[in-house]
C-alpha cells in the first residue's frame, strides 16, 4: 500500500464469516492433504523396505 | 492490517477452487485409463505402489490443468463456459495458480520416480511438458488441428501405468496410446459442433470455427474410421482376448454408425445443423461409452486370462 490507494469499505459480519469459513475449509483441506502425503510416503517406504527390488526408483 | 484485508478480499479462494484448478472432470478419464494401463501390464505391482502411481498420474494431469488455466486465463475470461473458473473469477491469483501447478508437477514426477521407476517418471514428465508447452502454449491458439496433436497428451496415462509396472514400453501400451489419440478428435469435435461459439468469441481456432461445421463432421467420420481398425489391433495381434475383441468390434460399429449420423445430419447450405446437432450430441455420448467399454474390456480380459 502506498497510501494513495482508496481505502476498501469495511467488511460486513456476513462477509467476514464467509471469509473465515473459506479459510477454515482451506486449512482443513491442507491438513488432509499433508496427512495423506505422510501416510503415502510411510506406506511406500514400508513396501520398498520389505521388497527393495520393486521398481528402480 | 489493511494489506491483509485487501489480499483476502481480492483472492478469497475456497478449497474447492484449488481442486477446480486440477480440472477434475479430465482427471476421471486420466485416472481410469492410467489404472487400466497398470492393470493390463504383465508382472506384479504392490497395491500401495499401484495406488501411488495412479495418484501421481492424477496429480500430474491436475498440475498440467492448473498451468493450462494460468496460461489461458485471458481467453477463459471471455468464454462463458470458463469465465467462472477460479482465476478469471478473481478467486485465485494467477501467480499462485502457476506456483501450485509447477510444484504439483515436480512433486508428482519425483514421487513417481521414488515409488516406481525412471521410465514411468520420465514419461510422466514428458506428458506434462507436452500438454503445457506443445498443446497449451504452442498449438491451441495457432491451428485447428490443436486437438489432434494435443490429444496425445491425454493418451499418455495408460503408457505411464504400464511403465510403472514393467519399467518400459511395449506394443500394447503404444496401441492404447493410439486408441486414445485417434479417439480424441471425433470425441472433441462432436462436442465442438454445438459448443464452438465460445471458442469463436475467444479467437481459438477450433475446427468448426475455422473450417465450418460440414468439414468438422467429415473429420469426425474420418478419425472414427481410422480409430475402429486400430482399436481392434490388440485383439488381432493376440495382445488381448475375445472379450476385448468383441467389445472393440461392437462398440466400433456403434461409434462408426453415430459418426455417419453426424455427417448426414440435416443441415442448411452453410452446414448449420437443423436438428440442434442431435447426431453430434449422440456421437459425443457414444464416444464416452466407447472408450470406457474398450478399456474396461481390456482389464476384464486380463483378469479372465
Amino acid at each position: 500500500m502506498t497510501g494513495t490507494e482508496p481505502a476498501l469499505p469495511p467488511l460486513s459480519l456476513a462477509e467476514s464469516a464467509a471469509i473465515a469459513r473459506r479459510r477454515r475449509g482451506r486449512n482443513i483441506a491442507m491438513l488432509v492433504v499433508l496427512a495423506g502425503i505422510a501416510v503415502l510416503f510411510y506406506a511406500i517406504a514400508m513396501v520398498k523396505l520389505a521388497k527393495p527390488d520393486l521398481g528402480a526408483g | 492490517m489493511s494489506d491483509l484485508t485487501t489480499s483476502v478480499v481480492a483472492v478469497d479462494s475456497s478449497a474447492g477452487d484449488w481442486f477446480a484448478l486440477l480440472k477434475p472432470r479430465v482427471l476421471t478419464l486420466v485416472v481410469f485409463t492410467g489404472a487400466i494401463g497398470l492393470a493390463v501390464a504383465p508382472g506384479h505391482i504392490h497395491p500401495v505402489i499401484a495406488f501411488a502411481a495412479v495418484l501421481c498420474i492424477a496429480a500430474a494431469a491436475g498440475a498440467a490443468g492448473a498451468i493450462n488455466m494460468w496460461y489461458d486465463r485471458d481467453i477463459d475470461a471471455i468464454m462463458r463456459r470458463t469465465a467462472k473458473r477460479p482465476i478469471p473469477a478473481g478467486r485465485i491469483a494467477p501467480d499462485e495458480a502457476l506456483t501450485f501447478g509447477v510444484v504439483l508437477a515436480v512433486a508428482s514426477v519425483l514421487v513417481m520416480y521414488l515409488a516406481t521407476n525412471f521410465a514411468a517418471a520420465a514419461i510422466l514428465a514428458l506428458s506434462i511438458a507436452f500438454y503445457v508447452f506443445v498443446y497449451t502454449m504452442w498449438l491451441k491458439r495457432r491451428t485447428p488441428q490443436n486437438i489432434v496433436i494435443g490429444g496425445a497428451a491425454g493418451a499418455f496415462p495408460p503408457v505411464i501405468g504400464w511403465a510403472a509396472v514393467t519399467g518400459g514400453v511395449d506394443i500394447m501400451p503404444l496401441l492404447m496410446f493410439a486408441i486414445i489419440f485417434f479417439w480424441t478428435p471425433p470425441h472433441f469435435w462432436s462436442l465442438s459442433l454445438w459448443a464452438s461459439a465460445d471458442y469463436e468469441r475467444a479467437g481459438v481456432p477450433m475446427l468448426p470455427v475455422v473450417s465450418g461445421a460440414r468439414e468438422t463432421r467429415r473429420q469426425v467420420l474420418i478419425y472414427t474410421m481410422l480409430l475402429v481398425p486400430i482399436s481392434v489391433l490388440p485383439w488381432a495381434l493376440h495382445l488381448a482376448g475375445p472379450i476385448y475383441g468383441i467389445g472393440a468390434v461392437v462398440m466400433g460399429l456403434i461409434f462408426l454408425a453415430s459418426a455417419i449420423g453426424v455427417v448426414f445430419d440435416k443441415q442448411d447450405a452453410s452446414g448449420v445443423s437443423l436438428t440442434n446437432d442431435k447426431p453430434a450430441r449422440r456421437a459425443f455420448k457414444v464416444s464416452l461409452y466407447y472408450l470406457f467399454v474398450l478399456f474396461a474390456a481390456l482389464a476384464v480380459d486380463r483378469l479372465a486370462g
